[in-house]
């Protein structure tokens, strides 16, 4: 198990309710915290739709998750 | 202070980065940070809040943004720019906050020795920083409902 601060934004940040919370999580990458996290963040959007960060550098969803990683979750993003 | 000829000032040491900024956008004032004596051509992209999408109407939009990771990756995006068309400097800003209609959103603007460089480095900053910043819009429309853009599941919660 890792110990893994999540963060979540916009639209995820609604659905969870928190923006952020540590949670023990039995993880390996990215795409492993974006889809045991999908209950809190409410997301049906394919996950190809959504980015990643971890620690404040944009990551592959195939990247490791470390213990003590914060991983910033990015809804579908819409600037400009 | 003696004011400086907008024509021989110098390039400003704030050309090739992205702010995120709460506070109005003033475009004249960033035009003027870009001056440089070898510029011989100016092309600036302004986003607008817009008072329709998809065919609903807006009230108003609501911009957020996770600034350190923002940043970055617009600096990158503008690094990746200067590598394409080599220009002599560049900046963007973005709003977050309540916008209202007309307010300005975002702004690129781009200097370079010709025009071609300059339009081509300024749509290529706009469109990837579309694509790439985390940057959130949410659309507040007339009729009280609310809706995060590109983001499907969110705008049919929203009408629920």
């Amino acid at each position: 198990m890792k110990r893994v601060t999540v963060r979540y934004f916009a639209l995820f940040r609604e659905h969870a309710g928190i923006s952020e919370e540590t949670l023990e999580l039995d993880v390996e990458t990215a795409r492993d915290v974006f889809e045991q996290t999908r209950v809190r963040h409410g997301s049906s959007e394919p996950q190809g739709h959504c980015k990643v960060a971890i620690n404040d550098e944009i990551a592959d969803w195939s990247a490791p998750v470390n213990d003590g990683d914060t991983v910033l979750l990015f809804p579908p993003v819409a600037g400009g | 202070m003696t004011a400086i000829p907008y024509c021989f000032s110098r390039r400003s040491p704030a050309a090739d980065v992205l702010e995120i900024t709460a506070q109005p956008i003033d475009p004249a004032t960033l035009r003027e940070s870009l001056a440089d004596p070898g510029a011989g051509g100016f092309c600036v992209f302004e986003g607008w809040v817009r008072d329709r999408n998809e065919g609903r109407a807006v009230r108003r939009l609501e911009y957020e943004a996770y600034e350190p990771v923002a940043i970055a990756e617009g600096e990158r995006v503008i690094a990746e720019a200067r590598l394409r068309f080599p220009f002599i400097g560049a900046r963007c800003v973005h709003r977050v906050g309540m916008l209202e209609i007309g307010e300005l959103a975002v702004w690129v603007g781009v200097t370079a020795a010709h025009r071609d460089e300059a339009f081509k480095a300024c749509r290529y900053v706009i469109d990837e920083i579309k694509v790439r910043l985390p940057i959130w819009k949410k659309e507040h429309y007339v009729d009280g409902d609310s809706g995060w853009v590109n983001c499907e599941r969110c705008a049919r919660h929203g009408a629920e």
